[in-house]
């Protein structure tokens, strides 16, 4: 069964020099999709997950009683928000990266203790995490205020009603705007390409680079799995949005 | 903290002296004296806007007050040194809109509060809550979300939270303001027991039918000052002021 589909990709490619499924049947550059592909998914889960963190931690500072606690967060928002991503990716790695102290393994080399990807999973969770804020923001901000009051007047304290009440409500109106958020995260793990973070179309690239009758397969590729990705992601929101649905409440 | 001696039951468990609260320029209450004993039940009526809503709001430091004193068994509510959680223990409060949490069920809104600020153990807490869901006729909606239940069953299910803390007072704001004329008689219903079981009960209303029935005081204010108070048979039936009488006249 493999046979037959390395061979027909091997033989699609003598046939058709533009369309050469190098990676379907050449073990090393099938290691380099995989990889890349382990790379792109790590990535994308470890961001969307500290994107998340920094949204609720973000959220909640915003309700702080500090003014300078809330400017704070506020400053964070509009210079995250506003900038574009690939030029804070930039910034990151070439500007802060170089500020930052190095070791040394083997007693030769130098690295730095932040590795690119490091860095990419960094900058890519603070541009989504500025936006994770304003989402929550507006989720936290549609909880009426006599429910609040309630939890208040049952003796709840300011974090008991922001964990018990405020959050879980606030998060279910959130949900569909996160979930925007969140398929835009995946899509700009792609930039951390420009800092060689080997992920899927840093190593696409590095296939069509070396072989240029693979790069139609390669973009092909990027365009199936992407589309996998965050349907597979939409999928997973979707269900749990069903699932947190409250009886009776909303819809 | 003027307490010299502990609070006796003798003592006003609730007493405000000469208070006063506005919002920006606006003033709501124009020094407000009220002295509430141990199982008493008290009734506030008034026109809209008169501030009665934010009268009981005050004594559970929902909102602030400017000027005077509130007690609640003994200790002083508008002080930097009160301790917001001991106070809310002591009180429970019902609102017009019942503020259920849509995301929990009838059961669950019942035990949140015994269990997050009482610390207590779930196996307590959920025979308690049920009692309470069973005292309220509400035994067979535990599992029920807010949203799946009429006004007057969350209504029922907010009472039941807030006893649920064993409070020593209860306020009402307007409980039965939002609701349908048939689900008004089963809240007040459970309002009459509890008054009956010697739960202090402070009342906002618009139910006279109810207050004359249930109060041993009736307040009634206008424009921030209460006008005049009493029991409830002279009140009504032998109003002094003027717009007492006014009031009255409308509304009854």
């Amino acid at each position: 069964m493999l046979d037959l589909f390395t061979e027909f990709f091997r033989e699609m490619a003598e046939n058709h020099p533009r369309w050469n499924f190098i990676f379907f049947y050449q073990g090393v550059q099938a290691e380099k999709i995989w990889l890349g592909l382990k790379y792109t998914i790590f990535l994308s889960v470890t961001c969307l997950f500290f994107s998340v963190v920094i949204g609720v931690v973000g959220a909640w500072l915003q309700g702080s009683n500090m003014r300078l606690l809330r400017s704070f967060v506020q400053g964070y928002i509009q210079l995250f928000r506003n900038t574009p991503p690939f030029v804070q990716l930039l910034f990151f790695y070439f500007a802060l990266g170089q500020l930052t102290p190095t070791y040394s393994p083997d007693g030769w080399l130098e690295v730095p203790i932040i590795s690119s990807v490091g860095w990419a999973i960094i900058s890519l969770s603070f541009f989504a995490g500025a936006f994770n804020i304003e989402i929550f923001r507006a989720g936290i901000e549609a909880v009426p205020d006599t429910t609040i009051e309630a939890s208040e007047a049952l003796g709840l304290t300011r974090l008991q009603t922001y964990i018990y009440v405020v959050l879980p409500l606030g998060f279910r109106v959130s949900l569909p705007a996160l979930n925007n958020n969140l398929v835009n995260l995946i899509k700009t793990t792609t930039q951390a390409f420009a800092i060689s973070v080997p992920e899927l179309l840093y190593q696409s690239v590095r296939i069509w680079n070396d072989y240029p009758s693979a790069q139609y397969p390669a973009m092909l590729l990027l365009f199936v799995v992407y589309v996998g990705l965050v349907g597979i992601m939409v999928f997973g929101m979707n269900r749990w949005e069903q699932k947190l649905r409250i009886p009776g409440y909303g819809n | 903290m003027t307490t010299s001696a502990p609070w006796t039951p003798d003592q006003p468990i609730v007493s405000l002296r000469d208070v006063y609260k506005s919002f920006g320029s606006l003033e709501v209450l124009k020094g407000i004296n009220i002295d509430i004993m141990k199982g008493e039940v008290i009734c506030i009526i008034g026109p809209s806007g008169s501030g009665k809503s934010t009268l009981i709001r005050c004594i559970n430091a929902l909102n602030d007050i400017q000027k005077g004193s509130i007690k609640v068994e003994g200790q002083e509510v508008h002080t930097d040194k009160l301790n917001k959680l001991e106070l809310r223990k002591k009180i429970g409060m019902v609102f017009q809109q019942y503020n259920l949490f849509p995301h929990k069920t009838a059961l669950q809104n019942v035990m949140m509060a015994p269990l997050l600020v009482l610390k207590e153990d779930k196996a307590s807490t959920e025979k308690r809550a049920r009692e309470l869901l069973a005292k309220v006729r509400l035994a067979d909606k535990e599992d029920a979300y807010p949203g799946e239940l009429s006004g007057g069953q969350q209504q029922r299910v907010a009472i039941a939270r807030s006893l649920a803390m064993q409070p020593d007072i209860m306020l009402f704001d307007e409980v039965t303001a939002a609701l349908d004329p048939e689900t008004v008689k089963e809240v007040l219903l459970t309002i009459k027991e509890l008054a009956a079981e010697g739960m202090t009960c402070i009342l906002v209303t618009h139910e006279m039918g109810f207050a004359r029935e249930v109060a041993d005081h009736i307040y009634f204010t206008d424009r921030g000052v209460i006008v005049e108070h009493g029991a409830p048979e002279t009140f009504f039936d032998n109003a002094q002021d003027e717009r007492t009488k006014l009031f009255l006249s409308q509304i009854l």
